[in-house]
C-alpha cells in the first residue's frame, strides 16, 4: 500500500504559497509531561532556520512529529499545502522529501563510505527493485560529487564505522544530499566537529540555502551565528521567541530560560 | 443339605443375632438374586445393630450359606448393600459416622431404602445431616408409584443442586420419564433451578482454578520480568530453575522421611528457603559464568541459556532418574472446602494463591522499599546512566538475577505441590511466563499480576469452552494479536527513550 | 551504461566459491550415485543405504540452517520457529505420500489408515488434490510461504523485533504443534505420517529412489546456496544489513523494512518447505514433535556453529551438529544433551563467527 504512495507525493511537494513546513498547535505528552505543547512554525522555503533551546525544550520531539516516528496528539503537521504528514509512515516522508539527521550520527558502519551513500541516493526503494538495481553512471557520478562536498573522496571503501567523528557527521549529512530533500533536519550537525570543520560545515549549509530549506538545531551560538539565518528558540514545548540573533538574544524571557531565574 | 443348614443356624445363634428373624438371614443364601437383594432392605430396615454385623459380614464375604459356600454377591447386589450398610451406619452414635454415610446416600438411591431413610430423617439431631437425609429421601422417592411422592421429592430435590440431581430430574421432565403433568412441570421448575446454581458454582469455579493457574503463572513470570527488565536478556532457563525449586523440595520431603518423619507435614515450608537458596545459586552461577559475558546480545543470550536449560534437564535426569519422582501434599494441604453445590476449592490451590500473593508482597516491598530495589529499578530504567551516579551495575545484575532465580525456585515448590515433578517439567513454563512478562510490560510489577491473573482466568474459561489444546492455541494467537496493538505491554512506557 | 546482472555476480562470488561448487556437483550426482548402486555391498567403497540416506537427511537441513541464515544471520532477525515451516513442507508432501500408499495401508482402505481408525468416510476438504504429485509440491512450498507471509506481515508491521520476535515465533510452532496432535485436526495426530510405499508409483525404498532423492537434495542444497549469494550481494542484501544495523536510519532514507524483511523472512520459510518435503520421503516419518521448540532452536545452532552471515558456514554447522547427534546418540545417549547444550553455551561465548569465523582467522595469520 505504502509503495503506491509515496511514489504519487514524490516530487509534488506545492509551494506555491513560499511555505514548506506548516506546525500548527502540535502537542504531544508522554505519560503526562507535555513534550511539544500547541507549537507553532512555519518554515519558509528555501529558508535556513535555526532552532535553540534548553534540553527537553522540545526540539527532538518536533523532529520525531514531522518524520513520523512520534504521532501528535493533537494538531497539524503539513509538508507543503497538500501533504499530512501525519498520515504517513517514515519511508514515505523521506520519499517525499525530507532527509534527517539525528543527533548521534547513524549511518551503516559495516558498509563502506561508498555504499552508505549509494542506499541513500535517490532512487526507486521498493523490496522488489532492488533485487535487481544496479547502479547507473550518473549515479555513480553524483556520489562521487558528494563525496568530494563532504571530502570524504579518498575514504569511499574504508567501513564507515573508522570514520572519526566528525567524519561520520559529514557522512551523514553526505546522505541527506544525495537524497535530494526538499527539506533537511539537522539535530546538531556540528557537534564533535573541530572549528575547521564546523566552519566547512556553515559554508556548505549556506549554499544549499535557497535550492533546499534547512532547519538546524544546534547550541553553538558561534556556527549559528556564522549561518546567519532566522532564530526560533523553543521553552517547554512552545516558541518563545522568533527572529535574527541579535533580537532573540537580547530577548528577556530567552535570557531568563538560558540564565536561569 | 440339612445338617450344613443346622450348623449355619447353630453359627447364628452362637453370634446372638436374636433380634432378627432367622428366615430373612436365610434368604441370604437364596438362588436368586432379588430375593437376597429384598432380603438385605428387609435385614437392613430393622436398623438393628445386629443387622449392621450381619450385612458388613456379608459384603466381606465372611457370611457362609448353609450349605458351606460362599454367597455369591453380583455388582447390583453389592449397590444395594453397600446403600443399606450406609443406611444402617446413619443409627451410629458417631456423628462423623453418620455424616459420611449420608454423603454415600447422596446418588443411586433406590426406592426401597426409602423407608429407612424416612425413619434416620425422624431421629437425626444434627440439621446438616438431616439437609443431606432428605436429598436421599427425595432421590428414593423419585421412582415412587405415588404421583404426591413423587411430586414431593421433585420439589425437595430443586433445593439440593449437583450434578447429580440434574441427572435425576432429567428423565422426569421429559414425558417419556415421568406420565404425570404436574411432576413434570414441578421436575422442569426444579431442574431450573438446580442448573442455574450448577451454573453460578461452575462459573466460581473456573475463575477459582483461572485464579490458581494465574498465580502459578505470576510465580514463574515474577522472576523473569525482573532479570528481563533489568538486563534485557530472556533466561530460556528459567523453567528449569521452577525444576531447580520443585527437586528442592523433593529432597527436603525425602530427608524429613528419613529423619523427621513425625514433622513430615511441616516439609513444604522447610522446603521454601531451600528451593529459595538452590535456586538462587544456580542462577548466580549462570550469570556470572555465562549470561554476563554475552551483555548486549540479547539473542546469543537466548541461545545460550538454552543450551544452559539442556544441561540443567540431563543432570536432572542422571541425578533423580528420568521418570517424575512423587511428592506427597502435607495432610494440611489435601482435602478442600465446599463452599456450595458443584464447587470445591482445594486446599493446596488456596494454599498457592495465598503464597503468590504473599511473595508478591515480598517483591513489592523488596523493589519500593529497599535500596537494593531502588538500585534495581535504576537499572532497569537507564542502565548507563545508574553507573554514572555509583550503582554497581554488575553486582546488581548478579543480585536481580539471583532474586529472579530464587523466586522461579519458590514456584517450583508451589509447582510441585500441584503438578507432576520430573526432568521436563520447566520446558512448558518458559513460553507461557514470556507471554505474560509481554502482556504486562516490561519491568512493569502491576502489569504482571493483571496480565498473569487475566490469563490463567482466561485460559480456563476457553478449556471450559473449547477444551485444553484449543485454548492453548487461541491465548497464543490473542497474545500475537495484543502485541499488534500494544507493543509495549498492556502497562507501556512511554517517551523517547524507550526505543530508539 | 550497466553491467549485466550475471557478470556481477559472478564477479562477486570468488573463483575458489565456483570450484568448489562443481567438486560438490560431481561428488553428489556421479560419485555418490556410482558408489551407492554400481559398487557391490562387500566392495570397501560401498556406499551403505544408511550413509546415502544420512548425507541425504543432512543435506535437507542443510538447507534449513542456510535459510535461518539468510535471515538471522543476514537480517538479524532470529527465528525459533523454522521448525515450523520444515515440517509444514514435510507434511504437505506426507500427504501425497500417505495417498500413494493407495490401498496396501492395514486397513486396505482408500483413506488413510489414521483416518479409518478415527472412523471417518471421507477425506477432509484440505485433502483435495492431495493425489497429484504437482499438487503436494506446489502446497509443500506455498503453505509454508503463505503462514511466514501472514505472521510476518503482522509482526513486522507493528515492528516486533528481538527477543520479542523470537519468543513469538516460539510460541507460534508450539501453537501448531499442539495442533497437529490433536487427531481431528487430520493428520495423523500423535504418530504423523509414515509407512510410506510410492513416489509417482515407484517404491520409496529402492536404490534408485534413494539416490534420486540424495541428489535431489543435493541440487536444491547447491541451488539454495546460488540464490542465497545472489540475495546477499545484491543491493536487497545491502538494504538488510542495513535494515540489521540500523532501522530507523533506514526508514528515514525511505526504505519501508516491512517488505524487505516480509520479503525474505517468506523465502526463508519457503526454502524450509521445500527441504521439509524433501526431508520426509528420505526419513519415511512426518509427526508433530519435528515442530517442537528444541527443534527449531537447534536450527539456530547450527547456524551459529557453522558461522552467520557466511551461507557456507550454516551447511558444515548442520553437517558437523548432526553427525555428532548420530555418533552421540549411538554410543553415549546420557551425554548427547549435555554436548548440544554445551555447544549452545560454548558457540555463543567463544566461537560467535561459528566455524567459519575461525577459518577465515586462520587464513588471514597465514
Amino acid at each position: 500500500m505504502s509503495d503506491a504512495a509515496h511514489l504519487l507525493v514524490h516530487d509534488a511537494v506545492d509551494i506555491s504559497h513560499g511555505v514548506i513546513l506548516y506546525l500548527e498547535g502540535i502537542s504531544v505528552s508522554f505519560d503526562g509531561f507535555k513534550a511539544l505543547n500547541d507549537l507553532n512554525l512555519t518554515i519558509d522555503a528555501g529558508e535556513l532556520r535555526c532552532i535553540i533551546g534548553p534540553n527537553g525544550a522540545g526540539k527532538t520531539t518536533m523532529m520525531d512529529v514531522i518524520t513520523g516516528k512520534t504521532r501528535p496528539d493533537e494538531g497539524r503537521c503539513f509538508f507543503g499545502q497538500t501533504i499530512d504528514l501525519t498520515t504517513l509512515r517514515e519511508a514515505e516522508i523521506a520519499h517525499a522529501g525530507i532527509g534527517r539527521k539525528f543527533q548521534k550520527p547513524t549511518i551503516f558502519e559495516n558498509l563502506s563510505v561508498f555504499e552508505n551513500l549509494e542506499l541513500a541516493l535517490k532512487m526507486d526503494k521498493r523490496a522488489r527493485t532492488s533485487l535487481f538495481a544496479w547502479l547507473m553512471d550518473d549515479q555513480r557520478d553524483k556520489i562521487s560529487d558528494t563525496l568530494k562536498q563532504i571530502r570524504l573522496d579518498h575514504e569511499a571503501e574504508r567501513p564507515a564505522g573508522l570514520l572519526s567523528h566528525g567524519q561520520k557527521q559529514w557522512l551523514e549529512i553526505g546522505m541527506l544530499l544525495v537524497q535530494d530533500p526538499k527539506l533537511l533536519l539537522l539535530d546538531e550537525p556540528v557537534a564533535g566537529m573541530t572549528d575547521d570543520e564546523t566552519a566547512r560545515t556553515g559554508e556548505l549549509f549556506k549554499s544549499l540555502a535557497g535550492k533546499h530549506s534547512l532547519v538546524v538545531v544546534e547550541h553553538d551560538m558561534a556556527f549559528i551565528e556564522q549561518l546567519g539565518g532566522k532564530v526560533t528558540v523553543l521553552h517547554e514545548g512552545a516558541v518563545l521567541a522568533e527572529g535574527d540573533l541579535a533580537t532573540v538574544q537580547n530577548d528577556e524571557r530567552v535570557i531568563e530560560v538560558y540564565l536561569g531565574r | 443339605m440339612s445338617r450344613f443348614f443346622i450348623a449355619f443356624f447353630c453359627w447364628l445363634t452362637f453370634s446372638a443375632h436374636a433380634s432378627i428373624d432367622p428366615a430373612l438371614v436365610k434368604q441370604l443364601a437364596a438362588e436368586e438374586s432379588d430375593d437376597k437383594i429384598a432380603a438385605i432392605l428387609k435385614i437392613a430396615e430393622t436398623a438393628e445393630p445386629e443387622a449392621l454385623t450381619i450385612l458388613q459380614s456379608l459384603a466381606d464375604g465372611t457370611l457362609i450359606a448353609p450349605d458351606g459356600s460362599e454367597i455369591m454377591l453380583n455388582n447390583r447386589i453389592r449397590g444395594v448393600l453397600a446403600n443399606a450398610i450406609a443406611g444402617l451406619r446413619l443409627f451410629d452414635g458417631d456423628a462423623k459416622v453418620r455424616r459420611a454415610a449420608a454423603q454415600e446416600l447422596q446418588t443411586n438411591v433406590s426406592l426401597e431404602m426409602a423407608p429407612l431413610l424416612g425413619k434416620a430423617i425422624a431421629q437425626e439431631g444434627n440439621d446438616k445431616i438431616k439437609a443431606l437425609l432428605v436429598a436421599a429421601y427425595a432421590q428414593a422417592n423419585l421412582s415412587s408409584p405415588d404421583v404426591a411422592q413423587r411430586l414431593a421429592a421433585v420439589q425437595v430435590l430443586g433445593e439440593y443442586a449437583s450434578r447429580n440431581t440434574r441427572s435425576l430430574l432429567l428423565p422426569l421432565a421429559k414425558e417419556e420419564g415421568e406420565a404425570d403433568a404436574a411432576v413434570r412441570a414441578a421436575a422442569i421448575q426444579s431442574l431450573k433451578v438446580v442448573e442455574s446454581r450448577l451454573a453460578v458454582g461452575e462459573t466460581l469455579g473456573r475463575v477459582f482454578s483461572g485464579l490458581s493457574l494465574g498465580s502459578i503463572l505470576l510465580l514463574a513470570a515474577l522472576g523473569l520480568a525482573i532479570t528481563y527488565g533489568v538486563m534485557g536478556v530472556i533466561n530460556m532457563a528459567h523453567g528449569e530453575l521452577l525444576m531447580v525449586g520443585a527437586y528442592a523440595t523433593y529432597l527436603v520431603q525425602s530427608l524429613f522421611r528419613s529423619h523427621f518423619p513425625a514433622w513430615i507435614d511441616a516439609y513444604v515450608l522447610a522446603a521454601l528457603p531451600v528451593a529459595f537458596f538452590a535456586a538462587a545459586a544456580v542462577g548466580i552461577v549462570l550469570e556470572r559464568t555465562v549470561i554476563r559475558r554475552l551483555y548486549g546480545r540479547p539473542l546469543e543470550t537466548l541461545l545460550a541459556t538454552w543450551g544452559l536449560s539442556l544441561i540443567l534437564i540431563q543432570a536432572a535426569r542422571v541425578l533423580f532418574g528420568a521418570q517424575n519422582v512423587e511428592l506427597a501434599n502435607p495432610e494440611w494441604m489435601s482435602g478442600g472446602v465446599e463452599l456450595m453445590a458443584g464447587l470445591v476449592l482445594p486446599w493446596n490451590r488456596i494454599a498457592i494463591i495465598g503464597f503468590s500473593l504473599f511473595v508478591l508482597l515480598l517483591v513489592w516491598l523488596l523493589m519500593n522499599k529497599t535500596r537494593l530495589g531502588m538500585f534495581v529499578r535504576a537499572v532497569t530504567q537507564n542502565r548507563p546512566m545508574a553507573g554514572c551516579v555509583g550503582v554497581h551495575t554488575a553486582k546488581i545484575d548478579t543480585l536481580a538475577f539471583g532474586l529472579g532465580a530464587g523466586i522461579a525456585g519458590l514456584g517450583g515448590v508451589a509447582l510441585s505441590q500441584i503438578a507432576n515433578v520430573g526432568p521436563d517439567m520447566g520446558q512448558g513454563y518458559i513460553v507461557d511466563s514470556f507471554m505474560v512478562v509481554v502482556l504486562g510490560g516490561v519491568g512493569q510489577l502491576a502489569g504482571a499480576v493483571w496480565a498473569a491473573l487475566g490469563l490463567g482466568v482466561f485460559t480456563k474459561f476457553l478449556e471450559g469452552w473449547a477444551g485444553a489444546v484449543i485454548a492453548k492455541i487461541v491465548v497464543l494467537v490473542f497474545i500475537i494479536i495484543f502485541i499488534q496493538k500494544r507493543p509495549q505491554g498492556l502497562f507501556a512506557l512511554k517517551g523517547r527513550f524507550v526505543e530508539s | 551504461m550497466r553491467t549485466p546482472l550475471t557478470i556481477r555476480f559472478l564477479q562477486a562470488t570468488p573463483k575458489s566459491g565456483w570450484v568448489a561448487l562443481v567438486l560438490c556437483a560431481v561428488l553428489a550426482f556421479v560419485v555418490m550415485p556410482l558408489l551407492h548402486l554400481a559398487v557391490p555391498p562387500e566392495s570397501p567403497f560401498h556406499v551403505s543405504t544408511y550413509v546415502i540416506t544420512l548425507a541425504g537427511k543432512i543435506m535437507c537441513y542443510a538447507i534449513v540452517a542456510v535459510a535461518m541464515d539468510l535471515i538471522w544471520g543476514y537480517a538479524g532477525i532470529l527465528s525459533l520457529g523454522h521448525g515450523l515451516f520444515f515440517a509444514l513442507g514435510g507434511y504437505a508432501f506426507g500427504m501425497y505420500l500417505m495417498r500413494q500408499i493407495g490401498r496396501d495401508g492395514s486397513y486396505q482402505s482408500d483413506l488413510p489408515d489414521f483416518m479409518v481408525f478415527l472412523d471417518w468416510k471421507e477425506l477432509p476438504w484440505y485433502w483435495t488434490g492431495s493425489d497429484s504429485f504437482l499438487w503436494a509440491l506446489f502446497l509443500a512450498v506455498a503453505l509454508p510461504g503463505l503462514v511466514a507471509f501472514i505472521f510476518g506481515f503482522f509482526a513486522f508491521r507493528s515492528r516486533i523485533k528481538g527477543v520479542y520476535f523470537s519468543i513469538i515465533t516460539q510460541a507460534l510452532t508450539f501453537a501448531a504443534m499442539l495442533l497437529f496432535f490433536r487427531n481431528e485436526t487430520g493428520f495423523g495426530g500423535n504418530n504423523g505420517f509414515t509407512d510410506f510405499k510410492r513416489i509417482l508409483g515407484y517404491s520409496i525404498t529402492s536404490p534408485e529412489m534413494r539416490v534420486i532423492l540424495f541428489s535431489l537434495s543435493a541440487a536444491l542444497l547447491m541451488a539454495t546456496l546460488l540464490v542465497g549469494r545472489y540475495l546477499v550481494v545484491s543491493k536487497f542484501g545491502r538494504v538488510l544489513a542495513a535494515i540489521r544495523d540500523a532501522e530507523s536510519r533506514t526508514m528515514f532514507l525511505g526504505y519501508n523494512p516491512l517488505w524487505y524483511k516480509l520479503a525474505i523472512w517468506t523465502f526463508s520459510a519457503m526454502l524450509c518447505g521445500l527441504a521439509g518435503a524433501l526431508y520426509v520421503p528420505q526419513v519415511g516419518i512426518i509427526n508433530p514433535s519435528e515442530m517442537s521448540a528444541a527443534n527449531s532452536i537447534e536450527i539456530a545452532i547450527w547456524a551459529a556453529v557453522g558461522g552467520r552471515g557466511t551461507l557456507i558456514g550454516p551447511v558444515i554447522g548442520a553437517a558437523i551438529v548432526n553427525l555428532s547427534k548420530s555418533f552421540f546418540t549411538q554410543a553415549f545417549p546420557d551425554y548427547w544433551l549435555f554436548f548440544l547444550g554445551a555447544l549452545f553455551v560454548g558457540v555463543t561465548l567463544w566461537l560467535p563467527d561459528g566455524v567459519a569465523g575461525l577459518w577465515r582467522k586462520w587464513r588471514n595469520r597465514a
